[in-house]
C-alpha cells in the first residue's frame, strides 16, 4: 500500500516546525508498509497536539477526551481483535492524567500500539511543564523552575511489565518507521516514545541529542542481534562493567569488536533493557547526560499472552462447552413454575 | 388453631454469620413456588463481619408474602431474632443506638401484636453486654408491649441435638441454626416440609454432603413447632390469584438487570460489552455478567470507573451494545465521559444503582438521591435519557429498554436502580425473547458507502448513523469536539454550535414519541394524585389504595412521556413522594412552571413507610 492512502482530506493543523508532522509522515509510512487495508485500522486518541492525529489519517478515528485514550482503545481492541489499534498520545494525556490507564494497558498486555509524543511540555494549553519535564525547567505553571522530578516513561514501561518498548526522535524518519512497524508485528502492548520538539514552548530540548553534528555521538541505534556500536566514526560500543553499561572505544585499551554487547530484545528477564533505556535521560534542567548515548530503535519486545486474545478465547471455550447458547434456554436453567 | 391473612411480613435478624440473607431468600422462593407473591428487604450492615454479638453487626432480611404484596412491609408480622442484639435492633429499630431508648410502635421494625421468635441460647449475660442492654431481663428493658407474642427456643441446644449423630465439628453445627429457625417458621406459616427440603437439595445440588445435615435440622425444626402445641395459630396466607399464566422466579434486581442486557443483545445479535469496576451495591451485576460466557457476554474489569465507561465507549465505538454498570460515587466519576458518548453521539448504557450518599455515604442503604446528577451531571448541554426501574423484576424491562433506546437513538441512557431494587427479590414472570420490543439499530445504510461522514442524520428521527470499525468504504474520525453539521469535522463555528446542540436536544426529546404514555392507578377519579418514580412503586401503590387516591408513577424520566402535563393538569392535589429532598419535583416545575406540586421526602436510607406516606396526605387533606 501507498503512503497517500493513509493520508485524509484534513489540513494538517499542527505549527510550523513542529515534529508533529515527521510523526505523522512516518505513521502514514508504516500503516502503508504493514498493509492493514484502512478500514481495519482504528486510531484513538486523547487530548493535546498528539491526539490532533487520527484528523490526519484516513482510516477509521476517534478523538476522545484527555488522558482516557488508552481505557477507549483498551475497550475498541478487546470487543475487535480483528483491528489494527493505535493510540496517540502525549507526554501530558499518557503520562499524568492518564497514567493510570496506561500502566494498566501495558499491565494486562493489550494488543495495542501506543505512540508517545515527547515534548516534555504542555504544547495545547500554552506551555506548562510536564511530567517528563526535567527538575529545573522554567515554564508558565513554573516560574521559579519546577521541583519536581520527572518520570522516564520507559521506566514506567517496564515497572508495568510491558513487553515492548522502542524510542525515535522526530527528526529520525528511518528509526520512526521501523519502530512503529515493529511495534504493530509485536502482539501485545506496543510503547513507542517519539522525542518531538514543540517550536513554539519548548524549542530544542532534544536537540543536544537529535543535532546532526552530534547525534552519532549522543545516541545509539540498538537494533536486535546486532552489537550495540555507535559514533560518528561507528567505533565506540556498549560493553558491561560490572552491574553497570560502559561506554568504550573499540581498539582502545585492548577493547575489541568481539567485547561489545549484542542486543537481546527478546529476553524476559528487563533489566539490561532497563539500563539501556535509562541511558542518557535527561532529569534535571540544563544538565545533558553525556556519558552514555541515549538509545533508539527498538530496546524492548518480547512475546506474552495479549489479554484481548485471552479474553476471546476464554468465552470461546466456554460457549463451546456451554449446554445454554441461547436467552430462551438460559432462563429454562432458572428454577421456576407455573402460574 | 389457624389465622388467614392476605399477606404476613417476616423479618430474620442475626449476627451477619447467621445466614439471615440465605434462610430469608430460602423462605421467599419457597413461597413463592407455593403461588404466593413476594417482595423482599435485605438490610444488612456495611462491614463484611463486625464483631460478633453486637448491635452494628445485626443483619436482617425482610420478606412480605400472600397476594396483593407490593412492598417488603413497614413492620413484621413475625420476626426471628437469633441473639441478643438482634432483637434490640429489631424492637427498636432506627433507634437501637440510643441509650434508654424502649419500644415505640411507630419506630420498631415489629408491629405490636408480632410473634417473635428468639434463640434464648443466645441471651447469656456475654451476649447482652455486648448488645449493650443495662439489666439482665432484655424484654422488661426493651418494654415490648404485652401483646407481642414471644416464643422463647433453645435453638442452639436444639440444632446441637438435631446434628449430634452425624460427628460434624462445632462450627458446622452452629451454622445450621437458621435452618432449625427456618424450618420452624415453615411450620408457624402452614409452608408444607417437602417444599422446602426440595428446594435445599436443590441448592446444595453441587455440594451433597452439605443436603443431609440442612434437611435434618429444618426438619427438626419444623417438627419442633408441630409438636410443642404452642399456644400459638399458624398463619394460612393467601395465594396470588390475579397474576397473567406463565412461568414464573424470582429475581434480585442486579440479576434482572443484568439479564435484560443480556435478552437486548441476543435480540439485536450485536455482543454485550461491560466494563465496569467494583462498587457496593452494583457489584453483583458485573459478576453476573461476568459468568455469563456462555452467552457471549464480555466483561472487563477495568483499573476505575472512568475506565470502566471508556472501555465501553470504545466498544461501542467498535459496533458492540457497550454498558457500564456503578453507583453514586461512580457516576460521578464517569460523568465526562457520558459527555463524550453524547458528544460522539454513541450508544451507551449507563447503570447506576444508587445508594445513600453524597460521598461514600451509605454504601448498603437506598436512596433516589442521583436523579438530578443523572439528568444534569455533565459539563455542556448534554442531554441523556434517563429512566427508572420500579420494582425488582421490572429492573429486567428497563434494563432492555434502556439497550433498546440506546440503540436506536445513539445516545447514551442512564438507568436508574437503587439498593432496594438491586438486593431485594419480587415475582418475575420469565419471558420469551420473541415477546419482547424489536430493536432498530441506527445502522448507516448501505448507499452512503463512501459517502459517509459521522454527522449525517436519519432525517426521520434525526438520529445519527452508526458506522462501526471493519465497514470498507465508511471510514471516519469521531470527536468529543464539536462537529460540523454537514461534514462531520471539527468546528468551532458559532452558528454550527448552535445547529448541533439543538440537533442533539431534539434527537433526545423525539424518544418520547417511542415510549408508553403514562398510566395512573388506583383511584384514577380522586382529586388526590400522589407522584413517584423509581424503585417507591409499591410504597406509593399501597399508600394510594389505603388514601383512595391516584398515583401516577414514572418510568421514563428524560424525557417524560407525552401526556404527562395532561395527567398531572387533572388533579387539584398532587404530592410528589421521593426518597430524597425533592429532585424529581424540582425536576417537574423545571418542566411544568403551571402546575404546584406538594412534596413528601425521606431520607434515611430506608425504603418508606406506607404508614407515614398515609398520615401526611391525610395531614394535608385536612
Amino acid at each position: 500500500m501507498e503512503a497517500q492512502e493513509f493520508k485524509s482530506d484534513q489540513y494538517v493543523r499542527f505549527c510550523p516546525g513542529c515534529g508533529d508532522h515527521a510523526i505523522t509522515m512516518a505513521l502514514q509510512k508504516a500503516m502503508a508498509q504493514v498493509g492493514v487495508p484502512t478500514h481495519q485500522v482504528a486510531v484513538i486518541s486523547g487530548i493535546g497536539c498528539s491526539s490532533r492525529m487520527p484528523h490526519y489519517i484516513n482510516t477509521y478515528g476517534f478523538n476522545t477526551i484527555h488522558g482516557r485514550g488508552a481505557a477507549i482503545a483498551t475497550g475498541v481492541k478487546t470487543s475487535h481483535p480483528e483491528l489494527s489499534v493505535w493510540q496517540m498520545t502525549g507526554d501530558g494525556d499518557c503520562l499524568a492524567i492518564g497514567g493510570n490507564h496506561f500502566i494498566h494497558s501495558l499491565r494486562r498486555n493489550v494488543d495495542l500500539n501506543i505512540c508517545l509524543f515527547n515534548n516534555r511540555i504542555y504544547g495545547l494549553t500554552k506551555g506548562q511543564y510536564s511530567p517528563t519535564s526535567p527538575r529545573g525547567f522554567v515554564s508558565k505553571s513554573s516560574p521559579y523552575g519546577t521541583v519536581e522530578r520527572p518520570f522516564i516513561p520507559a521506566e514506567l514501561v517496564l515497572g508495568a511489565r510491558g513487553t515492548f518498548f522502542a524510542r525515535t526522535l522526530d527528526v529520525d524518519m528511518p528509526t520512526t518507521v521501523h519502530c512503529m512497524v515493529e511495534a504493530h508485528q509485536h502482539k501485545g502492548a506496543s510503547v513507542v516514545e517519539c522525542l518531538v520538539n514543540c517550536v513554539i514552548f519548548n524549542n530544542g530540548t532534544h536537540s543536544w541529542l537529535a543535532d546532526r553534528d552530534t547525534r552519532a555521538d549522543r545516541s545509539i541505534i540498538l537494533e536486535h542481534g546486532k552489537p550495540m556500536i555507535f559514533g560518528k566514526d561507528r567505533n565506540r560500543g556498549l560493553v558491561l562493567d560490572g552491574w553497570n553499561l560502559k561506554a568504550v572505544t573499540i581498539g582502545q585499551d585492548g577493547v575489541s569488536a568481539d567485547d561489545i554487547l549484542v542486543h537481546d530484545a527478546t529476553i524476559a528477564d528487563p533489566t539490561l533493557h532497563l539500563k539501556l533505556a535509562l541511558m542518557g535521560q535527561p532529569t534535571e534542567a540544563g544538565i545533558q547526560p553525556d556519558d552514555l548515548p541515549i538509545a533508539l530503535g527498538v530496546i524492548r519486545n518480547v512475546t506474552e499472552q495479549t489479554y484481548d486474545e485471552a479474553v476471546n478465547r476464554q468465552i470461546e471455550e466456554v460457549r463451546k462447552a456451554a449446554k445454554v447458547h441461547t436467552f430462551d434456554q438460559l432462563t429454562s436453567t432458572l428454577e421456576q413454575w407455573e402460574i | 388453631m389457624t389465622t388467614d391473612m392476605q399477606h404476613v411480613v417476616v423479618r430474620f435478624c442475626g449476627d451477619s454469620g447467621d445466614g439471615m440473607q440465605l434462610t430469608g431468600n430460602m423462605l421467599s422462593s419457597i413461597s413463592a413456588i407455593l403461588g404466593n407473591e413476594i417482595s423482599t428487604l435485605p438490610d444488612f450492615p456495611a462491614e463484611i463481619r463486625a464483631p460478633q454479638g453486637t448491635l452494628g453487626g445485626v443483619s436482617g432480611f425482610q420478606v412480605n408474602l400472600g397476594s396483593g404484596v407490593f412492598t417488603p412491609g413497614d413492620q413484621a408480622d413475625v420476626v426471628v431474632a437469633m441473639n441478643a442484639a438482634a432483637l434490640k435492633v429489631c424492637a427498636l429499630g432506627s433507634k437501637f443506638s440510643l441509650p434508654g431508648a424502649v419500644y415505640n410502635a411507630h419506630d420498631s421494625y415489629f408491629k405490636p401484636n408480632a410473634i417473635i421468635i428468639v434463640d434464648v441460647d443466645s441471651f447469656t449475660d456475654k451476649d447482652l453486654q455486648k448488645a449493650l442492654y443495662q439489666t439482665d431481663n432484655p424484654f422488661t428493658e426493651l418494654a415490648l408491649p404485652e401483646s407481642v407474642q414471644v416464643i422463647p427456643v433453645k435453638l442452639t441446644e436444639l440444632t446441637k441435638a438435631s446434628l449430634q449423630d452425624l460427628q460434624l465439628d462445632n462450627k458446622t453445627v452452629l451454622k445450621s441454626r437458621n435452618m432449625f429457625a427456618l424450618g420452624l417458621t415453615c411450620w408457624l406459616l402452614n409452608r408444607p416440609i417437602d417444599k422446602a427440603v426440595e428446594f435445599l437439595e436443590g441448592k446444595f445440588a453441587k455440594k451433597p454432603a452439605l443436603i443431609a445435615p440442612n434437611v435434618k435440622v429444618l426438619t427438626d425444626g419444623f417438627n419442633y413447632g408441630a409438636n410443642l402445641h404452642l399456644n400459638i395459630n399458624t398463619v394460612n396466607v393467601e395465594k396470588a390469584d390475579d397474576l397473567p399464566h406463565g412461568r414464573y422466579t424470582s429475581i434480585s434486581g442486579n440479576k434482572a438487570t443484568a439479564w435484560g442486557l443480556i435478552a437486548a443483545s441476543h435480540k439485536v445479535g450485536k455482543r454485550l460489552f461491560l466494563g465496569s469496576y467494583p462498587i457496593t451495591p452494583a457489584t453483583d451485576i458485573m459478576q453476573e455478567l461476568a459468568a455469563r460466557k456462555d452467552m457471549g457476554v464480555m466483561v472487563v474489569q477495568a483499573e476505575d470507573e472512568i475506565a470502566g465507561v471508556c472501555t465501553a465507549i470504545g466498544a461501542s465505538f467498535a459496533g458492540d451494545l457497550a454498558a457500564t454498570s456503578t453507583s453514586g460515587p461512580g457516576l460521578s466519576l464517569k460523568s465526562e465521559a457520558i459527555g463524550l458518548a453524547v458528544m460522539a453521539e454513541l450508544p451507551l448504557v449507563v447503570i447506576d444503582v444508587q445508594r445513600g450518599g453524597p460521598s461514600t455515604g451509605l454504601p448498603t442503604k437506598t436512596e433516589q438521591t442521583d436523579l438530578l446528577q443523572a439528568l444534569y451531571g455533565r459539563n455542556g448541554e448534554s442531554e441523556v435519557v434517563v429512566i427508572a426501574a420500579s420494582t425488582s423484576a421490572n429492573c429486567f424491562n428497563y434494563a432492555y429498554e434502556a439497550a433498546r433506546l440506546a440503540l436506536e437513538n445513539m445516545t447514551p441512557v442512564i438507568l436508574l436502580t437503587d439498593t432496594y431494587l438491586a438486593n431485594g427479590t419480587s415475582l418475575w414472570r420469565i419471558p420469551q425473547l420473541s415477546e419482547l420490543k424489536d430493536i432498530r439499530v441506527a445502522s448507516v445504510p448501505e448507499e452512503l458507502r463512501g459517502k459517509y461522514n459521522p454527522a449525517l442524520r436519519d432525517p426521520q428521527t434525526s438520529v445519527r448513523y452508526w458506522a462501526t470499525p471493519g465497514m470498507k468504504g465508511f471510514e471516519h474520525r469521531n470527536i468529543g469536539l464539536e462537529r460540523d453539521a454537514q461534514r462531520g469535522t471539527i468546528s468551532t463555528n458559532p452558528e454550527n454550535h448552535e445547529a448541533m446542540v439543538m440537533a442533539r436536544h431534539n434527537k433526545i426529546w423525539q424518544v418520547a414519541n417511542t415510549i408508553p404514555d403514562l398510566q395512573v392507578q388506583a383511584n384514577i377519579d380522586s382529586d388526590t394524585l400522589l407522584v413517584g418514580w423509581g424503585s417507591t412503586e409499591g410504597h406509593l401503590h399501597a399508600a394510594a389504595l389505603e388514601l383512595n387516591c391516584a398515583l401516577a408513577h414514572f418510568n421514563y424520566i428524560h424525557p417524560l412521556p407525552n401526556n404527562t402535563h395532561d395527567t398531572l393538569s387533572r388533579y387539584r392535589r398532587i404530592v410528589v413522594c421521593e426518597l430524597n429532598s425533592g429532585q424529581f419535583a424540582t425536576y417537574l416545575r423545571s418542566q411544568m412552571p403551571d402546575i404546584i406540586l406538594l412534596q413528601y421526602n425521606e431520607i434515611t436510607g430506608q425504603p418508606f413507610s406506607v404508614e407515614r406516606i398515609v398520615e401526611y396526605v391525610k395531614g394535608i387533606k385536612q
